[in-house]
């Protein structure tokens, strides 16, 4: 068996799912015996079996693999509950397994996988694809590259209709069905709090992140995801605001992102131009816009 | 060995790996430590507060990369956007050298995110020496391979693990980073003699030390990384030392993680080895 082969096969048991029990299942990825499979390529010893031996690491991919998704995504894990998180977690795994070098990157497909397998998340999908979004957006924050930001003084003399501003890299901009963001701090603080504690204590807050989930109605929000010194916020934001902020990610002019902004917005013309100017000024106060290369460059008329 | 090329030349006593729990310790205590290694793939990112921690300790400590997943014996070609990464970090951090696992792990652009063990072929040992040299041509730093804890034996393998080690690193004309640990789980689990291993390295390749500690169960060990080092570890250590000399020694201990001081303690025991080696060279 050459190399390439020789690790095909291994690599299709090894990422196969485990059985409900978390052995390996006994038909292998071929439709034989499992244990004919392993002992094609694998010795046995005087302990254990071709078959143990690589249920070895069929267990360990499934126990690292699913350890990242508890870390990266304790939100949704809270929606669905631990047996439905887990059953997810296998099938998205299986249909999305890891293409990066990085365990960082394993949830980078997860909303998109979510939106076309709705059935993993039952009657709670809305609020599962939001966690979703809201979690990945996190881990892009986190560490997300920062370019050097545009501060209001550097904005000063380059405003105008015509100016395009970058984005920083790191920040996501989000429109929610479900205010995920409350729901996410309340499940971080509850397993901060459950750290160290015992079995009875856990239960009890696991208890009140159920309901936290059960009491958390539908309400429609805009986020951005972002980070300052280091730590990852999530701010709230006006629908205009959302509006502005992703026109101009696009590369639309100032002038051409406000115009969309207020198209069908409620708030009235008279106090557009004040508030426009105090979102400007907190938005670089933040540090959200900057140039990669050369100045800001005034879109061409 | 103590200073080679395949360590950069360089001296390092006794290190420990850089782990988040100790961060604070670290860069508030500013304790003694000779060196820290790095998880190159912790670091092999954009931004954020793990970037600024590592310029806060490269300012302070001499660092040393570790890859876990550069997968120099899988039979795909190298990724490039990792390798692309990876020498920005090499030059963000002044490694003197790098060392990653002689071990497979990808298939196909599929990631397994461990550490699976090589059939000891020759056509296997060619195509990983290969690589070796694709990639530290490409960093340009010298490269170090390690050896894996394995749980698994191939019908294939035409040599023992030893043997293979040899054939790749002389192929590739690399250095070795030592494990006496894995040397010790392989043994169990493979029954063989661990010090036949230890006896057979090319002592000059040898750029760096591993020891660890690991989980017994009844009829295999797995190498977890979250106990102290066995005695038979370290009996495993002096040896390696009583025949490579002064060299690197980096302690990992990746869960369960106790305080700072704990870790850094267990490791400085290999001091006691590396004192006797210095001692035998002076007389």
């Amino acid at each position: 068996m050459s190399l390439a082969a020789l690790q095909k096969t291994m690599a299709r048991a090894v990422m196969q799912p485990l059985t409900p029990s978390e052995h390996m299942q006994t038909t292998a990825p071929d439709g034989r015996s499992m244990r004919t499979y392993a002992a094609r390529f694998i010795k046995p010893n005087d302990r254990l079996t071709s078959f143990e031996r690589l249920e070895i690491y069929n267990r360990q991919y499934w126990f690292r693999l699913l350890s990242s998704m508890i870390e990266d995504f304790p939100g949704l894990r809270a929606v669905l509950g631990d047996r439905k998180f887990e059953a997810m977690s296998k099938a998205y795994l299986v249909d999305c397994p890891s293409q990066s070098f990085t365990l960082r990157n394993l949830g980078a497909r997860l909303e998109t996988w979510l939106r076309k397998h709705p059935k993993w998340a039952g009657s709670k999908r809305e609020l599962a694809i939001d966690i979703t979004r809201l979690e990945w957006a996190d881990i892009e924050a986190f560490d997300g590259k920062a370019e050097p930001p545009l501060r209001p003084d550097n904005l000063g003399g380059e405003v105008g209709a015509k100016l395009k501003l970058k984005l920083q890299p790191h920040i996501s901009l989000l429109d929610l069905k479900y205010p995920v963001d409350d729901l996410l701090l309340e499940v971080r603080k509850e397993d901060d709090d459950t750290d160290f504690a015992s079995n009875a204590f856990q239960e009890r807050h696991k208890r009140k992140r159920v309901q936290a989930v059960a009491k958390l109605k539908p309400a429609e929000i805009f986020l951005a995801v972002h980070r300052v010194d280091d730590s990852v916020y999530f701010r709230r934001i006006e629908r205009e605001e959302f509006v502005i902020l992703g026109a101009l990610r696009e590369g639309k002019s100032l002038g051409k992102a406000i115009q969309a902004a207020f198209r069908h917005s409620r708030i009235p013309a008279g106090e557009r131009a004040e508030l426009v100017q105090k979102w400007f000024q907190n938005w670089a106060t933040l540090g959200w816009f900057c140039r990669e290369k050369g100045p800001v460059v005034p879109e061409a008329s | 060995m103590p200073a080679n090329r395949f360590n950069g030349f360089t001296e390092y006593g006794i290190g420990i790996g850089l782990r988040a729990p100790h961060y604070n310790h670290i860069l508030t205590r500013k304790p003694v430590c000779d060196w820290f290694e790095i998880i190159s793939e912790n670091f092999m990112i954009d931004g954020g507060r793990p970037l600024r921690i590592l310029e806060e300790i490269l300012e302070q400590y001499k660092v040393v990369q570790h890859g876990v997943s550069m997968y120099f014996g899988s039979a795909e070609k190298p990724n490039r956007e990792h390798l692309r990464r990876l020498k920005e970090l090499v030059r963000r951090t002044k490694t003197p050298w790098l060392s990653d696992h002689l071990c497979w792990g990808s298939v196909d652009g599929r990631y397994t995110h461990d550490l699976l063990p090589m059939p000891y072929t020759f056509e296997a040992a060619k195509l990983t020496a290969q690589k070796v040299r694709e990639v530290r041509d490409y960093l340009e730093v010298p490269v170090a391979v390690e050896n894996v804890s394995s749980y698994a034996e191939f019908h294939v393998s035409e040599m023992t693990e030893w043997e293979f080690l040899n054939e790749v690193v002389e192929r590739a004309d690399c250095g070795i980073l030592l494990d006496v640990n894995n040397i010790y789980v392989s043994s169990q689990n493979h029954s063989f003699n661990p010090f036949d291993y230890v006896n057979s390295v090319p002592a000059e390749r040898v750029a760096q030390i591993h020891i660890a500690g690991h989980s017994k169960y009844r009829r295999y060990i797995l190498d977890t990384h979250d106990h102290p080092v066995i005695d038979p570890v370290w009996k495993l250590y002096e040896r390696a030392i009583q025949r490579v000399g002064h060299t690197a020694t980096l302690l990992e201990w990746d869960d369960s993680i106790p305080s700072f001081d704990e870790v850094h303690d267990e490791a400085l025991k290999a001091n006691k080895f590396l004192s006797s080696t210095l001692l035998a060279t002076a007389v």
